[in-house]
């Protein structure tokens, strides 16, 4: 039953977007847009910083994920079908799972066009650990999320959500922002750090593993009024 | 827990605050009745409402389906069905995928009862329209069939006519009264008196939080109620 | 609870007021100078700063999972120290690195931990504060993941300063400075502890008035 209503959500949401495309192209395109400003103020004479790519790609993800987070609640919040889905006769944490992966499905669509596009603009070897890579960027966006959703969800009701949700979620999540950061530039050496990057993906495990449980947690007695 | 046949408020209040929005109230209805619970804007219905559904926790007092029981699980939830002041519906999915939807949710056949509910709310032909092109009539009375796909004990409305034109204030009407006579339990939330009358059972009046009147429902809403809700 | 604030407040007073003379008195430490001083200020407040993460999460936690609104009095009780004390050790930390690296801030493993402490728990009060009906709640849950996170951010953190390391100066205590130190730490604890309960005490007031208010339209 869990599983299920899960995945109801899922698709749900995925057949909202097919319809739409809106979130899809809004996050891409403001991905986009944060690699590009970002770029104006990381490359000097032609030539990025040192550690610029990671850095920039991993803000791009924060940043469009933040973006996505707000406007996939937004839709639960007009007509109030947040509230129906917690009216379903199935345990409530179910939802949050299904919200937690469509929004995960939709960042690493977004990941699969940031990470060429910052190798081509930064000459970064970005795959040269494609593997290792996929961790750090899988786990990552995991544990981003997983905090983000919960904190999207339960700020529904709230008025003031749009400047809440990033106030809240940045500071929390600025874990996996170094883990994802440091783990990237590692894999950007000269010779691939891959020990440091296992490291870092051990601890976004980690965090993944916590920060999910907490939010199955905590989201029914949150979103009871 | 999977059925019951009544349930009870027991001294319920709900504060935000120090705004009371529901004040000790008790009211208890059988399968079969129509409770209207009428009142002006902001007199605590809404709440009241979302405490039946189990979707605002009462800050004291009790609420028991049936035996006695109290809870919010999953079993109970099945059992209720919600319209309120939003439809509850994708603006962004055609009404059968909604429908569909929301059927597959409360794990009920999806394809026939998909098929009647669009009977139903007399959509038949416009079922694979999105509902962001419909009418807020036709929306009211998808999103009515919607809340009663699972065939719920408690059907709980929460301003159920807002915007709905005659014909379709008829159509809903007929639908409770027939649920009610199925054995459902009707809660309706209404200002309308007028609407009302002749449609519930039972009277329960509230203002600001706290109920006036909870007796039996007699003709003439209006006249009998008029003095105590006030210009409404 | 009342009968105490008196003479805690007395206590902790004299406590402060003697205070400099116990840290005039404390050896002279020979490479940082007078400012090693700041140390019996910065490090106490260290202390009061993370017992009030800790209560506050886990009474936020009680708060969440057992509606238990005492609870959530103390941690927004808590959670207001947590950054009051926060704010003396990010002022004072800056002073002893100025002196120390020259810089008023170069990323100090314990400094930007403190710094990212402090944001969430600024990011609690303001959403208590702005979060609209429920707020409570909303706050209560980044309090419990704020709390759960300390660890995150202490691993995270250091490894991200290691890997530059920088030669720093690593605050060592020299005998003699032992009293100083915990006197300072009792006194931090003994302010703590009092602002707590009084601040605690105004929400239950509050909380009072509140239902006094209900009540009396009745």
């Amino acid at each position: 039953m869990f599983l299920k209503v899960a995945l109801l959500v899922l698709r749900k949401d995925f057949a909202i977007e097919v319809r739409s495309r809106e979130i899809l192209f809004t996050t891409l395109f403001f991905a986009l847009s944060c690699v590009l400003v970002f770029s104006f103020a990381f490359v000097k004479e032609g030539e990025p910083l040192e550690d610029a790519a990671s850095g920039i790609l991993w803000i791009a993800i924060a940043f469009a994920g933040t973006l996505a987070l707000g406007r996939t609640f937004e839709r639960e919040r007009y007509g109030e079908t947040l509230r129906a889905l917690l009216l379903a006769p199935a345990p409530r944490p179910a939802i949050y799972v299904g919200k937690l992966i469509g929004i995960v499905l939709l960042l690493v669509v977004a990941e699969a066009l940031l990470v060429p596009l910052v190798a081509l603009l930064f000459q970064a070897t970005l795959f040269a650990r494609p593997l290792l890579l996929s961790g750090l960027l899988l786990a990552g966006t995991i544990g981003f999320c997983a905090v983000g959703t919960l904190f999207a969800a339960m700020l529904v009701r709230a008025r003031t959500r749009d400047v809440m949700l990033p106030i809240l979620l940045y500071p929390i999540t600025v874990p996996v922002i170094i883990a994802g950061v440091r783990g990237t530039s590692a894999l950007l050496q000269a010779t691939p750090d891959e020990a440091a990057a296992t490291m870092w993906i051990a601890l976004l495990v980690c965090f993944d593993v916590v920060f999910v449980t907490l939010a199955l947690w905590t989201f029914e007695p949150l979103m009871t009024e | 827990m999977s059925d019951f046949d009544q349930v009870r408020l027991v001294d319920v209040s709900r504060h935000f605050g120090r705004r009371r929005a529901v004040s000790h109230v008790s009211l208890s209805a059988r399968s079969g009745e129509i409770v209207g619970l009428l009142g002006p804007n902001g007199a605590g219905k809404s709440t009241l409402i979302g405490v039946l559904a189990t979707l605002v926790a009462p800050t004291s007092g009790g609420v028991y389906y049936g035996d006695g029981s109290r809870g919010a699980d999953a079993a109970l939830r099945k059992r209720i069905g919600l319209l309120a002041h939003e439809p509850h519906l994708y603006p962004e999915l055609s009404a059968r995928q909604n429908l569909t939807f929301f059927a597959e949710l409360y794990g009920v056949k999806a394809r026939e009862t998909v098929d009647r509910a669009l009977d139903a709310a007399g959509l038949g032909d416009r079922g694979e329209d999105e509902v962001s092109g419909f009418s807020r009539g036709m929306r009211q009375r998808l999103a009515l069939e919607r809340a009663l796909l699972h065939r719920p004990r408690l059907v709980l409305l929460d301003e159920p006519f807002t915007g709905l034109d005659d014909r379709s204030v008829g159509v809903v009407t007929d639908r409770l009264r027939r649920l009610a006579a199925d054995g459902a339990i009707v809660w309706l939330a209404t200002h309308d008196l007028d609407l009302a009358d002749g449609l519930v059972t039972h009277v329960a009046l509230m203002r600001d939080g706290r109920m006036l009147v909870n007796e039996p429902a007699a003709p003439g809403l209006r006249a009998r109620y008029r003095a105590l809700i006030g210009s409404a | 609870m009342r009968k105490i604030f008196t003479p805690l407040t007395v206590l902790v007073a004299l406590m402060f007021v003697y205070a400099p003379v116990m840290i005039a008195n404390a050896p002279y430490e020979s490479t940082m100078g007078l400012v090693q001083k700041i140390f019996y200020f910065h490090v106490p407040a260290w202390w009061a700063m993370f017992t009030g993460v800790l209560i506050c999460g886990i009474g936020s936690a009680m708060h969440l999972f057992r509606r238990a609104p005492a609870a959530d009095r103390l941690a927004a009780a808590a959670g207001e120290l947590t950054v009051l004390f926060g704010a003396i050790g990010l002022v004072t930390g800056p002073l002893w690195g100025r002196k120390a690296w020259g810089v008023w801030w170069q990323w100090d493993a314990r400094l930007t931990m403190a710094l990212l402490l402090e944001l969430i728990f600024v990011g609690y009060l303001l959403v208590r504060k702005y979060g609209g009906p429920g707020s409570d709640k909303l706050g209560a849950a980044m309090a419990v993941f704020g709390m759960a996170n300390v660890p995150f951010v202490y691993v995270s953190v250091n490894i991200w300063r290691t890997v530059h390391p920088k030669t720093s100066v690593v605050p060592t205590l020299g005998p003699g400075m032992f009293g100083a130190f915990w006197y300072s730490v009792l006194s931090f604890m003994l302010l703590f502890t009092l602002l707590l309960t009084i601040r605690f005490h105004l929400e239950q007031q509050r909380a009072e008035l509140d239902r006094l208010y209900l009540a009396e339209e009745e």
